[in-house]
């Protein structure tokens, strides 16, 4: 019940905040770590816009407490770029597709996409509609965030035919 | 969606939205990202009863709990604000954001608690001890209808909010003379866009302005007027900050109840107060359910598939509080036959209030669900003449060459080729090659079906359905405002008057902007201003920004560069008919080297005044207010009046196949042809088509709030009702036409309901083309899994 | 949604964590966390005590035995999903766990946490049912062996003791000679939910394809997933084709009262289960005779 200190790795540098037990992974990134970049938005594990990586994988964030994840590493849509500023392959080209209308489920959308790309730098769309099933979106239709995954593939595969894809 | 010979430089050309960059980044600025010094958090208590007296709340022990700052009452909160204004005449159904005495749905709040986190919030709110007296409830829409009893209001005097019959034109006399009349019943179930950012709101009481800052996740018109008229304000006192990022809204974002309660407690209590639903919150409690409505429809028609006339009669199950939302049964009449040449028509629309979750303005402000039911009616009729469903429409559309249409009800539509468009989507799909499809599954067994529908999508907005629905109020004014400024650098910033959920607002002006300055859009700043700095306007709603905004644009932009012909001329002591305005710069139109560059142009405006016209303000900005084109007009006794002035139009033709085993559904194939006019944005209208696809299969198969005999609401979590994820919606493929609007600056429709317009009605039909071999029907939606494995479990 | 205030503990290795529940005694264990956190985000569960179970290393593994695959109760669903040892030996697990959920779940959530949470549709549970699961339970002071079915009370209910952690559980492999064949289908209302109908069958196959042993169990038709004696027993000593398999399901009717909810009617999963029962045992019979199957 009492706050105490929690000690993690977020986008690559040592951070720490005091919390309760029961403060959820979302909840201290963006309210004691103020990284807001990660959204909430049904805190019951099923909309994915609260994911993060944890030690390389996608979760939910909502469904951590923060306390379970100190000495984990997590990654959030602000440690996806590769320098300040600089946008990975995978945001850029959620921009070129417009990937994106009001932004809110896409920085759980970009995590989940990334994780994809990581494991798998070529998927067919079946792997990649498979990979963003646990992320909703309301204002997309998924159809540019499909487009976006394809062509980041493409760029990651240094391929300009998209007949070429799997 | 672009082309090199577009006549235009960023119009219509693929570009990337401004706006996507900061989102990417996470970067995005929504209300639960603010964070003011000494800000309070709200937890509220919500009634577990459908429908119930107060007996007594007691708060003791919640105020006793540390970090607790104040519960508050419906009793305090309604003794010092006014109640919230409904669109249509009820004076003695009194709504405020806290139940007082009575409870009228289950979820409707009943206690705010303040504390210093929402933890500690939640914990109070548990502890505040409400005695209730349980009464019955009124569920079904019909009971309620007829109900001299179980009143949901009683001192209204009926659960009736507004019940009128229009009548446009000889409708007994056509359906008399024709061949042939069908009539049938649909359901369009409770459902709505449910946006994944949940409502949210900080108030902040700045005594010393005596002003009242709202910063929240909104999408309504008349938010800050409206809170100030509530809150017992002066309309200057309130500040509503429009550049707040919205996470989706689609039209049910209007918060009234959360900002009043949050800006009253931010008064009374002297620090800020943030208010943010939770899911349960939100779904229960937001009151932002959409459109609940049973169509009881008839049409008439020859033996040659002429569709000659119509009645409809809407059943609206409204929730426990009208609101603004009884209007959606108003819109639809600026559409009321669809895109089709029906004579005559009988609209009775009817809404009512049981003891449900409010509702509230969902995405094409009830015009899909009269689709659904227009559409199933045009259905109905091919089959029953053995007639191809699209050769039946191509019978019945309003002809090219026949606009502008006016419409039994009154309005004009602008322009349109239904026929092409109808062309389009039935090459893109291989319409024949795709019944070769479906029949090839069904000879293995399979039960598959093709969906047909031809829908309009009204764009522009107009405040004349309100005249129709609340005669006292005669209002005619449907205003967007656009102010575009170069600064003294030579750069140039817009001003736009709203806030935006991801329509891309920014993109819009600054093309629109860029196009008649010819200055690249990516150089142009577009701010959101707040609404004590804004003009005039009335939010993104009713499909209306590209052509509102867009147009308010355009005649600022217009208005500097004519500024700059004009500030040439006196420079140059030539005539203005001789000078033309080209890259930045106005020269001789027959000698380029004469003239005044953009930096010359722009040190006149701000620092050479001694070089200007006499008389000329100096600086360099202009603002536009427009009025909705062909609005200004009251509508006449019987109910004619010209609606929207724009109208898009798209066709859809979807295969999928229905699981016999399970009753599952998988959408083999989807496209859809879509036309408004100038297309301004193709990324954003490509996303506007998207979505709008995904909101009506979820309200076709997926989305519904249930709720049990006595009230209860059963859906209350995302476990319980199902937002269609990547799996469920498939590919689209798009083509698209253009018929401009005459009635505005670039010929730009409204394409921000596109998709959705006709997807729902596209889905049924295709359902019910796949149970047809088999002889069943469905006529509700959603047509659920359970729906379907029942209905199958009998025809293995 | 936020929990109700808990104290929490995260112990090192497994007599820690037994010490951690034989001291309270109003303790959760959290494991992967998908299912019991949203029910305390909804404040259903509200547990003094939370023991976080993810740095015992010892529940993490996935062995194989002789007549067995052994796996840590808190081996993550994505790694038995990757494991090679489970898509060699216990292949009805392997295709189950595609099911399960989302990736982000199966990241987080494990094998012995859908056990013990015991939801009456979770495809894990279904199939620790059809191959009957030994389920090892620990206290401080021992540790015992349980049958799933003992295991198993009911929806959301187990028999595990407040002071007890599940450990492991055995999930039996068949050694005899022979073909293993195995089928998984589920219907759920989209892709990742948990299932309305699941069904579960394993068969071993002679050579001459005859089916010598089968295993199958349906999900969501009684309260707890169910062992279909009266189809095994038709399929047993049969040639498995389309009649066999749709006869067999058949039988199915007389041992199930589903319920009936906002997902589907009784008489509709009644539907469902006969189709997915038929279908589960034609792929576990193999792609010869499951070819000439539709279905959507």
């Amino acid at each position: 019940m009492a706050e105490r200190n929690i000690r993690l790795r977020v986008n690559g540098a040592t951070s720490e905040g005091i919390a309760e037990p029961r403060v959820t992974l979302l909840d201290f990134l963006r309210d004691t770590l103020r990284l807001t970049g990660t959204h909430m938005g049904c805190e019951h594990g099923i909309c994915g816009a609260c994911t993060v990586m944890f030690d390389g994988a996608p979760v939910r964030s909502c469904l951590i407490f923060a306390v379970q994840a100190e000495g984990h590493d997590i990654t959030t849509v602000e440690g996806l770029a590769d320098e300040a500023g600089e946008l990975s392959v995978l945001q850029d080209c959620f921009w070129e597709t417009h990937a994106l209308q009001c932004g809110y489920c896409t920085p759980g959308m970009l995590i989940a996409a990334q994780a994809l790309l990581h494991r798998n730098n070529d998927p067919d769309d079946d792997e990649i509609r498979d990979a963003i099933s646990g992320n909703l979106c309301r204002c997309t239709g998924y159809g540019q965030i499909v487009e976006a995954i394809r062509l980041a593939a493409d760029r990651l595969n240094q391929r300009t035919n998209p007949g070429d894809r799997p | 969606m672009s082309g090199p010979d577009q006549p235009y430089r960023y119009v219509s050309r693929h570009r990337r939205t401004k706006e996507d960059r900061r989102f990417i980044a996470g970067q995005g600025r929504y209300v639960a990202d603010i964070n003011l010094p000494d800000m309070k958090h709200v937890a509220l208590v919500a009634s577990p009863h459908a429908s119930a007296r107060i007996l007594s709340i007691d708060a003791d022990t919640a105020l006793a709990l540390d970090g607790v700052h104040a519960v508050l009452t419906g009793a305090q909160l309604q003794a010092a604000t006014e109640s919230i204004q409904h669109g249509v005449p009820a004076p003695n159904i009194r709504w405020y954001p806290l139940a007082h005495e009575a409870v009228c749905y289950a979820g409707e709040w009943v206690a705010a608690v303040v504390a210093d986190s929402r933890h500690i919030a939640e914990d109070a709110a548990e502890l505040v001890a409400v005695r209730y007296e349980e009464r019955p409830a009124v569920v079904d829409p019909e009971e309620a209808f007829e109900a001299a009893d179980r009143l949901v209001h009683p001192d209204h005097g009926s659960n009736i909010l507004f019940h009128r019959k229009f009548v446009w034109g000889a409708v007994e006399d056509d359906f008399a003379a024709a061949d042939n009349s069908l009539s049938f019943r649909v359901k369009w179930g409770r459902n709505s866009t449910v946006p994944i950012e949940t409502f949210g709101v900080v108030a902040q009481w700045q005594p010393g302005d005596g002003l009242l800052d709202i910063w929240a996740s909104i999408q309504m018109p008349k938010y800050s007027d409206q809170i100030a008229e509530s809150l017992r304000l002066a309309g200057n006192q309130v500040r509503v900050h429009q550049d707040v990022d919205v996470g989706g809204s689609y039209g049910v974002k209007r918060g009234l109840k959360h900002a009043i309660l949050a800006g009253y407690l931010a008064r009374e209590l002297g620090f800020p107060v943030r208010l943010i639903e939770d899911r349960l919150d939100n779904m229960s409690g937001g009151d932002a359910h959409g459109p609940d409505r049973i169509f009881d429809m008839e049409v008439a028609f020859n033996g040659d598939g002429t569709i000659t006339s119509m009645k409809i009669r809407a059943l609206d199950d409204c929730g426990a509080y009208p609101g603004r939302a009884p209007l959606q049964l108003g819109k639809p009449v600026g559409s009321i036959v669809g895109p089709y040449r029906i004579g005559s028509v009988a609209y009775e629309a009817i809404s009512v209030c049981t003891n449900k979750t409010a509702q509230v303005a969902v995405r094409g402000f009830g015009q899909a669900p009269t689709n659904f039911a227009i559409e199933t009616a045009v259905d109905k009729v091919a089959r029953f003449l053995d007639l191809d469903r699209i050769e039946l429409r191509r019978r019945n559309f309003i002809r090219a060459d026949e606009f502008p249409y006016t419409i039994p009800s009154g309005t004009a539509y602008d322009s349109g080729d239904y026929h092409t468009v109808q062309q389009k989507v039935a090459d893109l799909i291989d319409y024949e090659g795709l019944i070769v499809r479906r029949d090839a599954i069904r000879d293995r067994g399979g039960l598959a079906g093709i969906g047909i529908s031809a829908c309009l999508e009204p764009g522009g907005g107009n405040a004349a359905f309100e005249p129709l629905f609340n005669p006292s109020n005669d209002t005619t004014t449907w205003m967007e405002s656009c102010t575009v400024k170069v600064d003294r650098l030579g750069d140039v910033t817009v001003l736009i008057c709203t806030s935006t959920a991801g329509q891309g607002h920014q993109t819009l002006a600054a093309t629109v902007v860029g196009e008649v300055l010819h200055i690249d859009p990516a150089e142009i700043r577009v701010v959101h201003s707040d609404s004590l700095s804004s003009l005039p306007g009335n939010s993104p709603v009713a499909s209306r920004m590209a052509i509102m905004l867009g147009g308010a644009a355009h005649r600022a932009a217009e208005t500097v560069r004519d500024r700059l012909i004009t500030i040439a001329a006196h420079s140059l002591n030539r005539p203005e008919a001789t000078l033309v305005y080209a890259d930045k710069s106005v020269h001789a139109a027959d000698d380029p080297s004469t003239g005044l560059d953009w930096q010359a142009l722009v040190r006149i405006c701000h620092r050479q005044y001694h070089l200007m016209p006499p008389g000329m303000e100096p600086g360099l900005q202009a603002s536009h207010t427009l009025q909705v084109p062909n609005g200004g007009v009251m509508p006449t006794e019987d109910g004619r009046v010209q609606m929207y002035p724009c109208f898009s139009f798209e066709a859809h033709i979807p295969l999928l196949e229905i699981d016999r085993g399970t009753g599952k559904v998988r959408i083999h194939d989807y496209a859809i042809a879509h036309d408004c006019g100038t297309v301004i944005s193709p990324s954003i209208v490509k996303g506007m088509l998207l979505g709008g696809i995904a909101h009506g299969i979820g309200a076709a198969l997926y989305e519904k709030f249930e709720y049990d005999a006595t009230g209860q609401h059963l859906t209350g979590t995302f476990m319980d009702y199902l937002l269609p994820s990547a799996h469920e919606i498939p590919e689209i493929k798009m083509a698209e036409h253009c018929t401009p609007s005459p009635l505005t600056t670039l010929g730009q429709k409204g394409a921000g309901e596109a998709g959705y317009m006709g997807s729902a009605a596209a889905i049924a039909s295709a359902v019910n083309d796949a149970l047809l071999p088999i002889g069943l029907e469905v006529s509700a939606l959603p047509v659920k899994l359970g729906i379907l494995s029942d209905l199958l479990k009998d025809h293995t | 949604m936020k929990a109700a205030a808990f104290d929490y503990t995260r112990p090192r290795d497994l007599p820690g964590l037994l010490r951690q529940l034989s001291g309270s005694t109003d303790a959760k264990i959290i494991a992967g966390g998908q299912s019991l956190v949203p029910m305390m985000a909804m404040r259903l569960v509200r547990p003094a005590l939370l023991v976080d179970i993810n740095d015992v290393q010892d529940l993490q593994n996935i062995t194989l035995e002789d007549d067995c695959v052994a796996i840590g109760a808190c081996t993550r669903q994505a790694d038995a999903e990757a494991s090679e040892v489970i898509r060699q030996h216990l292949p009805l697990l392997a295709k189950a766990l595609p099911f399960v959920g989302h990736d982000q779940t199966r990241n987080r959530g494990t094998v012995g946490g859908s056990l013990a949470h015991a939801d009456p549709s979770a495809e894990i549970v279904l199939v620790a049912v059809t191959l009957q699961a030994e389920l090892t339970l620990a206290r401080a002071d021992g540790e015992r062996s349980a049958a799933t079915d003992d295991f198993l009370d009911g929806p959301m209910t187990t028999t595990l003791e407040e002071d007890e952690c599940l450990t492991a559980i055995r999930f039996p492999r068949w050694t005899e000679a022979g073909r293993v064949g195995v089928g998984f289908h589920e219907v759920s209302p989209r892709a990742g939910d948990f299932a309305v109908v699941a069904a579960a069958a394993q068969l071993l196959l002679d050579d001459d394809g005859v089916c010598r042993r089968a295993a199958v169990a349906v999900a969501n038709t009684t309260p707890m997933p169910l062992r279909l004696a009266a189809v095994e027993n038709a399929l047993v000593g049969a040639a498995i084709d389309q009649n066999t398999a749709r006869d067999a399901a058949a039988l199915a009717g007389a041992l199930i009262d589903p319920p009936s909810d906002l997902h589907a009617s009784a008489a509709g999963r009644r539907h469902m289960a006969r189709t997915l029962i038929e279908r589960a045992i034609l792929d576990a019979a193999g792609p010869a005779v499951a070819g000439g199957q539709t279905h959507g």
